[in-house]
């Protein structure tokens, strides 16, 4: 019967002297997911910051019509860089290795993953994977220059011989490995490691986020890891699957990339909608408005994810156009029911902005607008009229962006204080916050008239003639202001490590599992969990009086000794007398 | 900032021929872009700045004013349905317009008195003209001798800096106002995009793949085109030019550039 009883017990005898190595040793042997996402988080935010110093390159360059600071050569290994270390190094790898590594477990009440040693196997080939990618720079004909999308035949031996190509086609084979590895990790954790009590439907929308990602992940990369295969055969052993020439066919690359290259837009989009969705219902101080319909949307996300592919290749002459366009569109739909869900949430809420929430809410205002281009670029006909102009460039940056950063350090600044027991400075993230809002729309506006006014991507250089410099210039002001929020983000969290401010436990009162524990969380996470009747449980125990109106089961649970504000760890063994309440729905 | 921009965009409003940055354009699928780029604007805006002004209104209402726990609601399911099935609904008027406006764009008015066969290659474009008149039939990839041909300058890229789209490096497209012009597009070596702005309009040149597509122009002028898809190191050079003429300047043209290229005369009606 008491199989939570049983478990705070076994937890507790877990709580013994680590052994093992220690120091540098104990880093690179450990297969603690806490551990595991740090490491995660760190070498995603350094590939996060490089792939940014590549765009303000990009970005001073175009504030002049002439190639002045690098020659075309460099320009385009830089853009290819720039998109594959944000794509493939920074916005997955910083949401399912940093954020949900550490995050899902603790939210499912669980010691750790499923497969703690396939999750160390999963970093280190991440990190060697970005290792190799970004080595490509000191090769001698420099970096991959294909593009991110390494578009057949132009990424042949051919057209682009080298080794940097070779090792960007590694590279990203082995991130994808990675990814594909923490996909099954999160699904068996997801499925197999909740804590006695919750249900599939008292899951936290972000570990419920993350299981549709991980599952997502296992339908998406394992095409592009065949599709990169194919490639490296074509530029290695002689076979003919992209080049005309032998029978091949080129539309086949972007056909298998894009069928892995949408679902992983929402491979990086769904995990930040969780974020701010746990973020908003935490700082309005209410539950998460139409929980069910928010996991009915994300799931319906990411079914529609897998059909919409050829919307990326309206104008190869090869798309049954209205049907990609159909199902395009209907994206917005579950996403708009996430949109009025968050409202929801917020609504006649209590609201409080902490850094977390602002990014959140920062979230909610941009990515709005983001999403209503997209819905513009849907359209066959207005996307003949913008394809590979800046309005994709600009749509692309609202939306990744929006989700990647603004959601992103929602989840930083939110989860800084788990990760570390400290807390982040407000004033420098407020301004980190504020310079990023004005700066992003500085920045990608002018973008979106670029691309009406004519102006293509990837290009190192225009003519003065156009009339493009002007929005140019004001589009590389707000990526100066970008570059200075990241920076006080970046100084944020270190000054916040060296000097520490001690967080407690709980500091923002929130609802979910991770802050049952202390913060940081102890070796195998969990002494005591509270008992589980709903998404919330956290709440549901500090706030008897204020659970779920028609959900209450007749009695609320005793009251106990609040965990808010508390920093040191306790054991709590379970009364005797509530252990049938705390496994409530264990069978389910 | 959002409402600025959306000052900004009743600003560029005032101008006929630009609504919403966007340009009219100089061709009859151009025009048909245009107003339906209006009208999609138009919604699409209006969705936002609803979505914006619950959000905005939800942040400033329901501040944090007191220590009391705010009413724990969490879902209802009226209205859940509500908002998805309007959008829903919404979803379905936008496709249904999309289809009219794409099939018009691809449909042709008349059948083409022009053809233009346009080969993409690294870095640089070659047009050539099947024989104008009521029955263009020349086949240029099979008897290019036999087509007017324009084609970039040799050794146009590399040059620092590109030149004006007019430049005589790069090629020019000549078509015939108030006719259909029907393009073939081919690429000889990577993908490129062929991509007239003032079209509102733009298709791959792939290879061992041919693209055809129409074009009416309405408006006499030129106008500046140029590679949208990467396609390696010389991308941003491969810039050409389009003049819409009218029907007896472009017959000049033409024959003008037969001569120069010996072009045989006969079976045309021109």
């Amino acid at each position: 019967m008491t199989l939570a009883a049983d478990r705070a017990l076994l937890l507790t005898e877990h709580h013994e002297e680590e052994h093992g190595p220690s120091g540098v040793l104990k880093w690179i042997t450990s297969t603690d997911h806490k551990v595991i996402g740090k490491s995660y988080t760190i070498t995603s935010l350094v590939f996060f910051c490089l792939a940014g110093l590549m765009a303000m390159v990009i970005r001073t360059q175009l504030a002049s019509p002439d190639a002045t600071l690098v020659n075309q050569h460099l320009y385009n290994e830089l853009f290819t860089m720039h998109g594959s270390l944000m794509l493939y190094l920074f916005a997955g790898p910083f949401a399912f290795g940093g954020l949900a590594n550490f995050i899902v477990p603790l939210q499912c009440g669980a010691p750790d993953m499923a497969f703690p040693r396939l999750n160390a196997l999963s970093y280190w080939l991440y990190l060697g994977g970005g290792l190799i990618m970004i080595g490509g720079f000191l090769t001698v004909g420099g970096a991959a220059d294909f593009g991110w999308v390494a578009y057949a035949p132009l990424s042949n031996a051919v057209n682009t011989p080298g080794a940097g190509p070779d090792m960007w086609i590694v590279a990203v084979a082995l991130t994808g490995f990675s990814a594909i590895f923490t996909g099954v990790n999160i699904a068996a954790t997801v499925f197999y490691l909740r804590a006695p009590g919750l249900t599939m439907f008292r899951l936290p929308i972000f570990t419920w986020n993350m299981l549709v990602t991980g599952i997502l992940i296992l339908i998406a990369f394992p095409v592009l890891t065949a599709a990169i295969v194919m490639l490296w055969c074509d530029r290695h052993i002689g076979s003919h699957i992209y080049t005309v020439s032998g029978g091949g066919v080129p539309v086949l690359w972007q056909n298998l990339f894009w069928f892995f290259g949408h679902p992983e837009v929402y491979i990086l989009a769904l995990p930040y909608f969780g974020i701010v969705t746990d973020v908003l219902a935490t700082f309005s101080r209410k539950p998460v408005f139409g929980y069910r319909g928010m996991v009915f949307a994300t799931i319906s996300i990411a079914a529609l994810s897998t059909s919409v592919w050829a919307h990326h290749m309206f104008t190869t002459g090869t798309a049954l156009l209205p049907f990609f366009s159909l199902m395009t569109y209907l994206i917005a739909v579950p996403t708009g029911v996430k949109f009025f869900n968050w409202i929801g949430t917020m609504w006649r809420g209590s609201i409080t902005f902490e850094t977390p929430m602002l990014y959140a809410v920062g979230f909610l205002i941009v990515f709005l607008f983001g999403g209503v281009t997209g819905i513009l670029l849907a359209s066959p006909p207005l996307d003949f009229a913008v394809h590979d102009t800046y309005f994709v460039v600009a749509h692309f940056h609202e939306v990744l962006f929006g989700s990647a950063v603004f959601g992103g350090f929602a989840g930083l600044y939110y989860w800084y204080p788990k990760f570390t027991g400290r807390m982040t400075r407000e004033a420098l993230g407020k301004a980190s916050f504020w310079f990023m809002f004005v700066g992003f729309w500085v920045t990608f506006l002018p973008q979106y008239l670029l691309g009406l006014h004519g102006m293509p991507r990837r290009i190192a250089e225009y003519s003065a003639a156009t009339g493009w410099l002007t929005l140019n210039r004001l589009s590389t002001a707000g990526a100066y202001l970008l570059f200075l929020s990241v920076a006080l983000t970046m100084v944020n969290l270190l000054v916040s490590w060296f000097k520490p401010v001690a967080s407690g436990d709980n500091p923002w009162d929130a609802q979910t599992l991770e802050w049952a524990t202390s913060s940081p969380p102890p070796h195998h996470n969990f002494f005591w969990i509270p008992p589980i009747r709903s998404e919330r449980p956290l709440w549901d125990y500090n706030h008897p009086d204020h659970t779920k109106l028609h959900q209450g089961n007749g009695h609320a649970p005793e009251r106990a000794p609040a965990l808010v504000g508390s920093s040191s760890v306790r054991i709590i063994q379970p009364r005797p007398g509530g252990s049938g309440d705390e496994t409530g729905g264990t069978d389910r | 900032m959002p409402f600025g921009f959306l000052a900004a965009a009743g600003l560029v409003l005032a101008g006929c021929n630009e609504k919403f940055g966007e340009t009219k354009g100089a061709t009859s699928q151009s025009h048909l872009e245009f107003s339906f780029w209006f009208w999609m604007m138009v919604a699409g805006i209006s969705v936002a700045v609803f979505v914006w002004i619950l959000i905005f209104w939800s942040i400033f209402r329901y501040r944090r004013k007191g220590d009391e726990l705010p009413k724990q609601f969490h879902e209802h399911i009226g209205l859940e349905l509500t908002y998805t099935i309007i959008p829903l609904l919404m979803v379905g008027v936008i496709f249904g317009f999309t289809v009219v406006v794409e099939n018009r764009i691809d449909n042709v008015l008349k059948p083409p008195a022009v053809i233009v066969n346009v080969t993409a290659y690294q870095w640089g474009w070659i047009f050539q003209y099947s024989k104008p008149g009521p029955d263009p039939s020349v086949n240029c990839q099979q008897q290019p001798t036999d087509c007017v041909t324009v084609q970039t300058a040799p050794h146009a890229a590399p040059s620092s800096l590109p030149e004006s789209y007019t430049s005589p490096l790069y090629p020019q497209l000549v078509l015939p106002q108030g006719e259909t012009v029907r393009i073939f597009l081919r690429s000889v070596d990577v993908i490129h995009g062929f991509y007239v702005h003032a079209f509102n309009f733009s298709r791959y040149a792939q290879p061992g793949v041919t693209n055809s597509f129409e074009f009416y122009p309405t408006n006499l002028g030129v106008y500046d085109g140029q590679c949208t898809q990467y396609c390696g190191l010389y991308h941003s050079e491969m810039l050409f030019s389009v003049r819409v003429d009218t029907p007896s300047q472009f017959k000049a043209w033409y024959a003008q550039h037969a001569q120069q290229q010996q072009i045989p005369q006969t079976g045309g009606s021109s």
